[in-house]
C-alpha cells in the first residue's frame, strides 16, 4: 500500500474532527471517575463541624477536640501566657500572621476571636506530628529564654501560645487556626464560622 | 438480526419472576418526579415506619433532593438522629424486635428495588383483622406477616371475607379441580379517618417515597443518560462518515 | 546479535510536528520493537476485506474488558469485602460516592454485556468455522477465556452479598460436594468454612479482583497472538493467504489499520449507545441484569423461594436440573453441566465438513445449527424459572413437570448437536467455495 503523494484534505479534516470529538468524549468520560475520588457524603458528614463545651475549662488548661480526624486545641490562656506572646514577637518567623493559616477574624495579635480562648489545629506544620504543650515553667528542658508554648518532639519545632512558629525551626509556618465561632460564651463550634460553612 | 430480537423478547417475557405466585398486584400510580408526593411520603415514612424499620443506608440530608431545606428536615423529620448528615438508623435492638415480632423488621432503604412498587402499594392496602394472629392483623399479599397494620387509623379496620361464587341457578360453581370457586373481598368493620381514595393517595405517596429512596439518583441518572446519548449520537455520525471515507478505497 | 541499523521512522501527517515526532519515534524504535509490532499487528496485518456484522464482537469484548477493569478498580476503592459491610458498602457507592452510581451500573451492565458479546462472538466462529485448522488453538484459548470469564462472574456475583449472591454461591459450591469421595472436603476447602461466610467472601474478592483478571489478560494476549499467527478467518471460510500478490500481500486482505481501526471505532460507538440505553434507562433490565432479590441482604437462615443463577449461566443450570439423580447422587447432573461447557472445546475435531463456512455447507448443518440455537435459548429461559413454570404434564408422562420434560429433550438435542456432528457434517452436501472472497 503506497501513500498517495497529495494529502487528502477532506479526509484529513474528518480525521481531526472525529479524533478531537472522540478525545473530548474520553476526557468527559474520565471526569466522573476522578470525581468519585473526592470526599464522599460520608466523609463530608464525618468532617462536619463539631461543638465543644468550654464551661469547665480552667485558666491555663487545654482541651483537645477531634475534628476531621485532627486534634484541635482549645486553650484558656492566662494573663502570663498572653504576655508571653508579646515577648515572642522578635523570635517568631511570621509575627503578623501574613501567611494565610487563619481566618480573617484570627489575623490579629493573639490569632483568635477572644483573647482568652485560643483555638488551634494541633498538627505541626513541618511533617504532621502533634506538638506538646510546654508552659513557661518548662524552662529546665526548653532553655532559659523559653516563654511557654508548644514543642514538637519529632524534629524540634517550637510555637508560641498564639501558635506562631519560631524562627530557625524545621516547621515553616504558623499553626493553623480553623474556622470557628462562639455559639455561646461556653460553646464553640469548630469547622464553620458565623456565616455557616 | 433475528436472534437478537428473540433474545430481547425472551428477556422481557418473564419479567414477573419475583411476584408472589397467585396474588394479583395493583399497579402503583406513582410519579417519582412529583416532589409534593415524595414529601408527603417522607412524612408518612418517618412518622410511622421509622420506629421499627431502619433505613440505615439513607442520610437525612439527601431529603434536600426532594425540595426540603435542612431546617425543614430538622424540624419535621429528624427523629432518630441529631444532625441532618446522619443515617436513618433506629434504636430498636434487632434482637428484641425479632423476639417481639418473630422476625426482625427489615431495613427499608432498598425495599422498593427488592419488592417492586406494585407489591408495596398493594401490600400496604391489603391488611385485614385476623384474631388468629398475634398482632391481630393479617395480609392477603403477605400471608401471616409479622407486621401489624400500622396505618390502621387511616384506613380503618376491615375483615377478609371469602364466599362461594354461585351460578345463575344458585348452586356454588366449581373450579377446574372440583373445588368450590371462592371469591374474596374486604369488608369494612370500622371506618378510618381517611376515605378509601384518601388512603390510596397516602399509600401512593409513601410508595413513591420508598421507590425514590431506593435509588435517590434515578432522575439524575436519566438526565445524564439523555446527554450521553446526544453526544454519542453526534459521535455516531462522525464515526460513520470517517468509516465511509476510508472504505471508499476498498472494493 | 548486534542491533542492525533500523530505518528511521518518518512521520508525515503532523505538519510542523513532523520532525520532533519522527525523532522521538526513531529514538524509541531503536530501543523497543515499536515499528515492527505496529506493522505486524496493525499497519501491515492483513485482514480479510469482507468482515461483516459478526466480526464486531471480538473488538467489543476487548472494549468491555477494559470497561470492567477500570470500573472495577474504582469500585474496589470503596467496596468493603466483609460480610457485615459489603451490602451497605455497595449502597454507599450508589448514594454517597460522587458518580458512584454510574461506576456501579457500568460494571453491572458491563458484566451482562460481556457475556452477550462473547456468546455472539462464539456464534460467529460456529457460523464460519473459525475454529477449524489452523485455528484450533485460537479456539481453545477462546474457550479458556470463556471458562475463566464464567468463574470471574461467579466470584464477582457473591460480592454484593445479597440473597441471590449468597444462595447462588451456596448452591454452586455445594455442587462440588456432589463429587464422589472428595466432594464435601472440596466444598469445605473452597468455602473456607462450613457455609458460605465472610471467609468465602474475602477469598472470592481476591479471585475476582486480581487472580482471574490477570489470568484473563494473559489468555486474551495469547488469543490475539494465536490469531495474528494464522490470520483471521472470514464469512466465506476461505484462506486469503492462499492468494497473494507479488509483494506477498493477500489479494483479499486489507491492512487492519486504518480500515478496521476506523470501522471498529464506528462499531464501538454503536455498542456504547446500546450500553448507555441500558445503563441509564434500564439498568436492572427487568430483573435480569440486577436481580430484585439481590436487593435483600444475604440471610443464611432464609432461602429464597426461587434461586436462579444470572441469565448467562442459565442454559447450563437447566441442563444440571434436567438430569435426574442417579444412585442418590446429583453428580451426574454436575457432570452433564460440565460436559455441556467442555464439549465446545472439541468442535475443531467434530466438524468434518470439507468447507468451513455455513454459507457453503448443506441444509443439514444449517438446520442443526438453527436447532441448537433454539434449544440453547429455551434452556436459557427455563433456567431463569422454577421447574413448575409450565405446570404438570398429563398422566401419560407420569404427571412430570412440562418444563423438566422439555429441558430433558433440549439437553439431549444439545449434546446430539455435537456428538453427531462428525457424521452429519460428513454426509451433508456442500456448495463449491469461491476463489476470492465475496461481500
Amino acid at each position: 500500500m503506497s501513500n498517495p503523494p497529495e494529502i487528502n484534505a477532506g479526509r484529513r479534516r474528518l480525521i481531526v474532527v472525529t479524533a478531537a470529538a472522540g478525545g473530548a468524549c474520553g476526557v468527559a468520560a474520565a471526569l466522573p471517575f476522578a470525581a468519585s475520588m473526592l470526599p464522599s457524603e460520608r466523609a463530608k458528614a464525618m468532617g462536619a463541624p463539631v461543638e465543644a463545651d468550654i464551661s469547665a475549662l480552667a485558666p491555663g488548661d487545654m482541651q483537645v477536640i477531634e475534628w476531621r480526624g485532627k486534634p484541635v486545641w482549645i486553650i484558656r490562656r492566662t494573663k502570663e501566657m498572653l504576655a508571653s506572646i508579646k515577648k515572642d514577637d522578635g523570635i517568631v518567623a511570621d509575627p503578623q500572621s501574613k501567611v494565610p493559616q487563619q481566618p480573617e477574624y484570627a489575623k490579629n495579635e493573639y490569632r483568635s476571636i477572644k483573647e482568652e480562648i485560643a483555638v488551634l489545629v494541633g498538627v505541626c506544620t513541618h511533617l504532621g506530628c502533634s506538638p506538646q504543650l510546654k508552659p513557661e515553667e518548662a524552662k529546665a528542658d526548653m532553655g532559659a529564654d523559653w516563654n511557654g508554648g508548644f514543642y514538637c518532639p519529632c524534629h524540634g519545632s517550637k510555637f508560641d501560645f498564639a501558635g506562631r512558629v519560631y524562627k530557625g525551626v524545621p516547621a515553616p509556618i504558623n499553626l493553623e487556626v480553623p474556622k470557628y465561632a462562639f455559639v455561646s460564651d461556653t460553646r464553640i463550634v469548630i469547622g464553620e464560622d458565623k456565616k455557616g460553612a | 438480526m433475528n436472534m437478537k430480537k428473540l433474545l430481547i423478547a425472551l428477556t422481557f417475557a418473564s419479567g414477573a419472576a419475583f411476584a408472589n405466585e397467585g396474588v394479583k398486584l395493583d399497579r402503583a400510580p406513582i410519579d417519582v418526579a412529583d416532589l409534593v408526593s415524595l414529601q408527603a411520603g417522607a412524612r408518612t415514612f418517618v412518622n410511622n415506619c421509622l420506629n421499627c424499620h431502619s433505613a440505615s443506608m439513607m442520610r437525612y440530608n439527601r431529603l434536600r433532593d426532594i425540595g426540603l431545606t435542612d431546617e425543614q428536615i430538622k424540624d419535621n423529620l429528624l427523629f432518630t438522629a441529631e444532625k441532618v448528615g446522619e443515617n436513618m438508623n433506629i434504636t430498636m435492638p434487632r434482637v428484641d424486635s425479632k423476639e417481639w415480632f418473630g422476625v426482625t423488621p427489615p431495613d427499608l432503604t432498598v425495599i422498593a428495588r427488592a419488592r417492586g412498587a406494585d407489591w408495596l402499594y398493594t401490600y400496604l392496602r391489603s391488611f385485614y383483622r385476623d384474631d388468629a394472629r398475634p398482632t391481630g392483623w393479617n395480609n392477603t399479599v403477605f400471608p401471616n406477616v409479622g407486621m401489624p397494620h400500622i396505618l390502621w387509623q387511616l384506613q380503618g379496620e376491615r375483615s377478609h371475607v371469602e364466599e362461594a361464587v354461585k351460578g345463575s341457578d344458585g348452586k356454588p360453581l366449581k373450579d377446574g379441580h372440583g373445588n368450590p370457586l371462592m371469591k374474596a373481598r374486604f369488608e369494612t368493620l370500622v371506618p378510618g379517618s381517611q376515605s378509601a381514595l384518601e388512603y390510596d393517595h397516602t399509600v401512593r405517596d409513601l410508595t413513591a417515597f420508598l421507590v425514590w429512596m431506593g435509588e435517590p439518583g434515578q432522575l439524575q441518572r436519566k438526565q445524564v443518560g439523555f446527554l450521553v446519548l446526544m453526544v454519542l449520537g453526534v459521535m455516531l455520525v462522525l464515526a460513520w462518515l470517517l468509516k465511509r471515507e476510508f472504505w471508499k478505497d476498498v472494493h | 546479535m548486534a542491533a542492525s541499523k533500523k530505518e528511521p521512522v518518518v512521520v508525515t501527517d503532523l505538519g510542523v510536528l513532523n520532525k520532533p515526532a519522527s525523532d522521538l519515534l526513531t529514538w524509541v524504535d531503536a530501543r523497543f520493537p515499536l515499528m515492527e509490532n505496529w506493522n505486524a499487528h496493525l499497519a501491515k496485518y492483513y485482514a480479510p476485506k469482507n468482515f461483516n456484522f459478526w466480526y464486531y464482537f471480538g473488538g467489543f469484548a476487548m472494549l468491555v474488558l477494559v470497561i470492567q477493569i477500570v470500573t472495577g478498580i474504582f469500585l474496589t476503592m470503596n467496596y468493603k469485602p466483609d460480610a457485615a459491610q459489603a451490602f451497605a458498602s455497595v449502597e454507599y457507592i450508589m448514594r454517597e460516592v460522587s458518580w458512584g452510581w454510574l461506576i456501579r451500573y457500568m460494571h453491572s451492565t458491563g458484566a451482562s454485556m460481556f457475556f452477550l458479546v462473547v456468546y455472539l462472538h462464539m456464534f460467529r466462529a460456529m457460523l464460519y468455522g473459525s475454529y477449524r485448522k489452523p485455528r484450533e488453538l485460537l479456539w481453545i484459548f477462546g474457550m479458556l477465556i470463556y471458562l475463566v470469564l464464567m468463574g470471574e462472574a461467579f466470584f464477582g456475583y457473591l460480592l454484593p452479598w445479597g440473597q441471590m449472591s449468597f444462595w447462588g454461591a451456596q448452591v454452586i459450591v455445594n455442587l462440588f460436594g456432589a463429587v464422589p469421595f472428595i466432594g464435601p472436603d472440596l466444598s469445605l476447602w473452597i468455602r473456607g468454612d462450613y457455609v458460605v461466610s465472610d471467609a468465602t467472601l474475602n477469598r472470592f474478592f481476591a479471585f475476582h479482583v486480581i487472580a482471574l483478571p490477570l489470568v484473563l489478560l494473559g489468555l486474551v494476549a495469547a488469543h490475539l497472538i494465536a490469531l495474528h499467527e494464522v490470520g483471521s478467518n472470514n464469512p466465506d471460510g476461505i484462506e486469503i493467504k492462499d492468494k497473494k500478490d507479488a509483494n506477498g500481500v493477500p489479494l483479499d486482505g486489507i491492512p487492519f489499520h486504518p480500515y478496521y481501526t476506523v470501522k471498529d471505532s464506528f462499531g464501538a460507538v454503536v455498542f456504547l449507545i446500546v450500553f448507555s440505553l441500558i445503563l441509564f434507562f434500564a439498568p436492572e433490565m427487568g430483573g435480569y441484569f440486577l436481580e430484585a432479590n439481590n436487593f435483600l441482604p444475604a440471610d443464611p437462615l432464609k432461602t429464597p423461594l426461587h434461586i436462579a443463577p444470572v441469565w448467562y449461566f442459565t442454559p447450563y443450570y437447566s441442563i444440571l436440573r434436567a438430569v435426574p439423580p442417579l444412585f442418590d447422587s446429583q453428580f451426574p447432573g454436575v457432570v452433564a453441566m460440565g460436559a455441556a461447557t467442555m464439549i465446545f472445546f472439541a468442535m475443531p475435531w467434530l466438524d468434518r465438513s470439507p468447507v468451513k463456512s455455513v454459507r457453503y455447507k448443506g441444509p443439514i448443518f444449517k438446520a442443526a445449527l438453527a436447532v441448537f440455537v433454539v434449544v440453547f435459548l429455551i434452556l436459557g429461559y427455563l433456567g431463569t424459572e422454577a421447574t413448575n413454570v409450565w405446570g404438570q404434564a398429563g398422566a401419560w408422562l407420569g404427571g412430570a413437570e412440562r418444563a423438566t420434560v422439555v429441558a430433558r429433550i433440549c439437553t439431549v438435542i444439545y449434546f446430539l448437536f455435537f456428538l453427531l456432528m462428525p457424521w452429519y457434517t460428513k454426509i451433508d452436501s456442500v456448495k463449491p467455495v469461491p476463489e476470492r472472497v465475496t461481500g
